[in-house]
């Protein structure tokens, strides 16, 4: 297996792995929202709030997977 | 460009446009060099600095104790949020913080907003000037995202020591959050500058991160109108489109996350453990 192929390899587990835990995540946090949304409706604009700053701080550690992977793929230090 | 007749690759077009102006002239050869300056970042970080801080000065010129305008309406409804949330999470003098936030939140998201320009305009205009290299996007440098998240690790230190005092700072440092034990002074220790470096890395780093990315995928869209075929430049814009709008989303997202985490980071230093 040359190089380039276990870079390319490296750049996608980054990038899947990072984005499994980030769904999940998401996808638990935006659950507890529309259940304490649906219990107490005049909480939602508050509530909205603090998902969405949640939101941005679970995505964080994927993003950065992302950015690092995307600089392998494309201006690999590791090279020559 | 490529100055010779062929056109650039796609890998090669990619690698273009990921090279910073810098002072060294070519691409950085090591990750980590401190001799090396972006000029690019530089620029349009000032340029977006002045940008914010006359927008802001202007909007407060304007006010009135009349009905506002548009401008004004909107600018005052910005500050009036971002005080709203200072207020909530900052118990302690508000004087600095509180446009120490407004003005990340308005810097930041002007620097992300660079990224929705077309992505070839600012470097085939640099061209014209005999400028080769350059990334329009200070915020998707990790130099310019690490400045920032300094200074706000820096604010945080500086009202940590007024709040605290010098030597109630000191004595924080060492005995939180396990003990006041001197067996335990280097464990506290430890953990304190642990904290310390995770969240201002942890901060830098998230802002980079989103707005590399945000950039990667402009140019990789960019290529698929490259192909200067029908469905080739159809489908750029189509998913260039889609993908701008998404990123006005983000591009906000990050400013504000940036803002909330500078009022929670500065805010730690007003509370006593």
């Amino acid at each position: 297996m040359t190089n380039v192929a276990l870079v390319a390899i490296a750049c996608g587990l980054i990038i899947g792995l990072g984005a499994l835990g980030a769904c999940v995540g998401i996808g638990m946090m935006g659950g507890k929202y529309i259940e304490g949304a649906a219990r107490q409706p005049e909480l939602m604009d508050k509530l909205q709030t603090k998902m969405f700053l949640l939101a941005g701080l679970i995505d964080a550690a994927f993003l950065i997977g992302v950015g690092i992977a995307m600089m392998f793929a494309f201006a690999n230090p590791f090279q020559g | 460009m490529a100055a010779g007749s062929s056109a650039p690759t796609a890998s090669e077009y990619i690698v273009h446009h990921l090279t910073h102006l810098n002072s060294s002239g070519a691409a950085q050869k090591n990750i980590i060099d401190f001799s090396i300056v972006n000029w690019d970042t530089v620029f349009y970080s000032v340029l977006t600095a002045l940008l914010t801080a006359w927008l802001l000065q202007r909007a407060a010129r304007l006010v009135s104790a009349g009905v506002p305008n548009r401008f004004v309406g909107a600018i005052e409804s910005v500050v009036e949020f971002v005080h709203e949330q200072a207020r909530a999470i900052v118990k302690g003098d508000l004087a600095y913080i509180a446009p120490l936030a407004l003005t990340s939140f308005v810097w930041i998201f002007l620097m992300n907003a660079i990224d929705l320009i077309p992505v070839d305009l600012f470097p085939r205009i640099g061209e014209l000037f005999g400028i080769h290299y350059m990334r329009a996007v200070p915020t998707a440098d990790l130099n310019g995202t690490m400045a920032l998240s300094i200074v706000v690790l820096a604010s945080s230190i500086y009202y940590g020591i007024k709040a605290k005092g010098g030597g109630g700072f000191m004595h924080e440092l060492f005995t939180a959050p396990f003990g006041a034990h001197f067996l335990l002074w280097p464990v506290n220790f430890l953990m304190q500058v642990i904290e310390y470096l995770a969240k201002t890395v942890s901060l830098g780093m998230r802002l980079f991160g989103n707005m590399y990315a945000g950039e990667l995928v402009f140019l990789l869209i960019a290529l698929l109108g490259a192909t200067v075929t029908w469905w080739g430049s159809g489908l750029h814009f189509l998913t260039g489109l889609a993908w701008a709008i998404f990123h006005i989303l983000i591009i906000t997202l990050q400013a504000f996350i940036f803002m909330m985490l500078a009022l929670v980071y500065v805010g730690q230093a007003f509370e006593h453990h």
